[in-house]
């Protein structure tokens, strides 16, 4: 005997509550962030000016928001490709080092290679490193079935690790007081920089990205292949479509963007190697991939929308002189409405009392997908 | 007289407003590494801006952003400070260098000081201080006190600063025992209590039964206390995280450095310097000696008397490099460039530098 929460797909889905879903995450956010403001004793109005709007007014703000929305959308929108075909790639952070480290050999191994060929070189191999890297899960998957979200996640401490010992080691600048630094870049290897220069060509790329994914899931047929292979695996499978396929081209792509990412911070704002090369984008990105409905267009948005909320923490410390860890307190009920919303407008809470109905069919959905996953997973094993 | 009411009312106005921004008071910005609760190297660094506001009361305002990453986005938060109108900024890590010394070229009007670092400019002074002097003291005492004869020291990057300090320590345990031992971790970090924490712990296990330390929180004494060691508290008095555990500690002190530089800004008379002060300027200070027998304590009151007034060196010679070649003879010391660019150990560290 006991009464029990049952979450129970609601028979159809209220479109306008899709697409008001992360606005409504978005307002929730802020009426939660009102009421931790008001119970730190500040004027929630003022607080939430500082936090939201306030980084919008200036134009040095604006660029700052640009610097930081710019590795957050490139990886989210290949991100957004990957959750779309119900594949897990949560070590977007591991690719990005692996492309930041195999584009950076260049300025560090050839650093006298004074090219304007470097900077391609420097692009493309940013951009292979994370592909290589995130084909690790993706081959696992394809030939032994493993959990690609317990490999790709692994893998990025990896990653971090060789980073580590390659600043530490092998790449440390000589000159460099024995502080793990690498050199340096010089000019011929950092990327064209815009207005106060701050602002990289990595933000084109991110443009560029997500308007060329964008057109690819719409109107292509591998774009095709991946939705469906999200939604109905099995009527994909019916179609003809390749699984292992899907599964190389999402992680290909999503591991590209991740490292194009990297190697533009490091050419970028970095400007050089160092222990940490990242605040964790790669995992802020899963949260930018949702917000942004994991479709390529709303990861621009998404993207943007995390870079407020990090720069709004800043200036809320410097001008209320709030803790930093009130950013992240707003990232985290960010992604935790976001969640509740989506899996409140796909299902419906019900009370029900276990013991009486036991005959009754109750169906119980995890929070995205949770149910196909494991039968996705068994058929992958097999 | 509606007129003079408009004009009021718009004076009035105006007035709150530069009011509101405090447009006479100095905007002080102050960027920290850690989080200014760490109870160590940042918790100090704000007590040096309390004392400013404290001292200067009105005629200064202080901004801060704790816990910036030495990376993309350090050269932001010190931007921000300077758009935000500081007209001094503090920088208080050494990671900090690079990024300082740009945002310093784009602001001519703003003066930068960063701790720690080598690099100046017109309008970025240096200054640091010489943590080392305490160092040689606690050496003394470690020597005196273990039991094993083997201290555990915990590193964060083996840059000359920390380099410095191990061997001021060991030279200060040498002149009590000549055969003392010194066991390193590296945790490449100034402030990760996780790793602190089983560096300690790996410490204790391979037979240290005192540690010290040159990263900022308090994990390593609260481990030593647990596992029944001994400890220095680094930074700030940690006497609260080790009531039985703490031998001393060495305390930075920033509060009349931050004063007076302020001040000097304020009647115009700053300018770039580079600033090292020892415990002769009071920038260095030790704890109260405590969980220690009486002659320990006055030995190590004795050292740090003697430092202060100058009539000892910690880094008098003859000292000898871990090769065995001579760094420096007897009769004199080690200059202070010698000691800036440390990158050696001295004769008796079995630990190899990480290279």
């Amino acid at each position: 005997m006991g009464v029990r929460l049952v979450l129970e797909k609601r028979p159809e889905r209220s479109r306008a509550m899709q697409v008001a879903s992360p606005l409504l995450a978005v307002a929730l956010t802020v009426l939660f962030g009102s009421i931790l403001f008001a119970a730190r004793g500040f004027d929630p109005l003022h607080a939430n000016y500082v936090y939201f709007i306030g980084p919008l007014t200036t134009l040095w703000s604006v660029e700052e928001l640009i610097v930081k929305a710019t590795p957050l959308v490139l990886i989210g929108a290949g991100l957004a490709i990957c959750f779309r075909a119900d594949l897990w790639n949560i070590g977007a952070e591991g690719q990005l080092i692996a492309g930041a480290l195999a584009g950076a050999s260049i300025p560090i191994l050839a650093p006298h290679w004074d090219s304007a060929l470097a900077i391609p070189a420097m692009l493309l191999l940013g951009m292979l490193g994370g592909m290589a890297w995130a084909a690790v899960p993706a081959l696992l998957r394809n030939r032994f079935g493993a959990n690609e979200i317990l490999t790709s996640l692994m893998l990025v401490y990896v990653a971090q690790y060789l980073l580590d010992w390659l600043v530490r080691g092998p790449w440390r600048d000589p000159q460099g007081f024995n502080f793990p630094k690498s050199i340096g870049f010089n000019d011929w290897h950092l990327l064209t920089t815009f207005g106060d220069g701050r602002v990289h060509l990595g933000a084109v790329f991110a443009v560029i990205a997500v308007i060329v994914l964008a057109v690819f899931m719409s109107r292509t047929l591998l774009g095709f292949e991946i939705k469906v292979r999200g939604e109905a695996p099995r009527a994909g499978g019916f179609g003809g479509f390749s699984q292992a396929g899907t599964t190389w081209l999402c992680f290909g792509i999503s591991g590209a963007l991740a490292g194009l990412a990297g190697i533009c911070e490091v050419a970028g704002p970095v400007g050089q190697l160092q222990p940490t090369i990242s605040p964790g984008y790669g995992f802020t990105a899963i949260i930018v991939a949702f917000l942004g409905r994991l479709n390529p267009l709303g990861a621009l948005l998404g993207g943007l929308v995390l870079a407020i909320c990090y720069l709004g923490g800043e200036a809320a410390q410097v001008e209320l002189s709030i803790s930093e860890k009130t950013a992240q307190v707003f990232q985290g009920m960010l992604l935790f409405f976001i969640l509740t919303c989506d899996t409140l407008i796909r299902c419906r809470v019900r009370l029900e009392w276990a013991t009486r109905n036991p005959s009754r069919q109750r169906q119980f959905i995890g929070l995205e997908g949770g149910a196909s996953r494991t039968a996705d997973a068994g058929g992958a094993a097999q | 007289m509606k007129k003079s009411i408009v004009v009021a009312a718009v004076l009035a106005l105006s007035l709150a407003a530069s009011g509101a921004l405090g447009a006479d008071a100095l905007k002080v910005g102050f960027v920290y590494v850690g989080p200014i609760g760490d109870h160590g190297w940042t918790y100090q660094h704000d007590q040096g801006r309390l004392a400013v506001e404290k001292a200067l009361g009105k005629k200064v305002k202080t901004l801060y952003i704790e816990k910036v990453a030495e990376g993309p986005d350090t050269e932001r938060a010190i931007t921000r400070l300077a758009r935000q109108g500081a007209g001094l900024i503090f920088t208080t890590s050494f990671g900090f260098m690079d990024p300082t010394i740009k945002v310093a070229k784009r602001f001519p009007k703003v003066k930068f000081e960063h701790a720690t670092g080598y690099k100046r400019a017109k309008n970025v002074a240096t200054y640091s201080s010489r943590f080392y002097e305490g160092r040689y003291v606690i050496g003394q005492i470690a020597a005196k006190l273990s039991k094993s004869g083997v201290a555990g020291y915990i590193a964060s990057f083996p840059i000359p600063e920390v380099v410095r300090g191990i061997n001021s320590f060991m030279l200060g345990a040498q002149s009590i025992n000549p055969n003392f031992k010194i066991k390193t971790v590296w945790v490449n970090s100034w402030f990760d209590p996780g790793k602190e924490a089983d560096a300690a712990k790996v410490l204790i296990g391979q037979g240290a039964d005192i540690i010290t330390q040159h990263t900022d929180s308090t994990a390593p004494m609260q481990i030593a206390g647990e596992k029944g060691a001994l400890a220095f508290g680094q930074a700030s008095d940690m006497i609260k995280f080790g009531p039985k555990t703490q031998l001393t500690a060495i305390i930075d002190d920033w509060r009349p450095y931050y004063v007076q530089r302020t001040k000097a800004v304020l009647d115009g008379s700053w300018n770039s310097t580079d600033t090292w002060g020892g415990m002769d300027t009071g920038m260095v200070g030790m704890a109260p000696y405590t969980n220690m027998p009486v002659d320990v304590a006055a030995m190590a009151k004795a050292t740090e008397e003697k430092i202060r007034s100058g009539e000892m060196h910690t880094f008098a010679g003859p000292i000898y490099k871990q090769d065995g070649s001579l760094a420096v003879p007897k009769g004199k010391n080690l200059d202070d460039g010698t000691l800036l660019g440390m990158n050696w150990y001295i004769k008796g560290i079995d630990d190899k530098l990480p290279k």
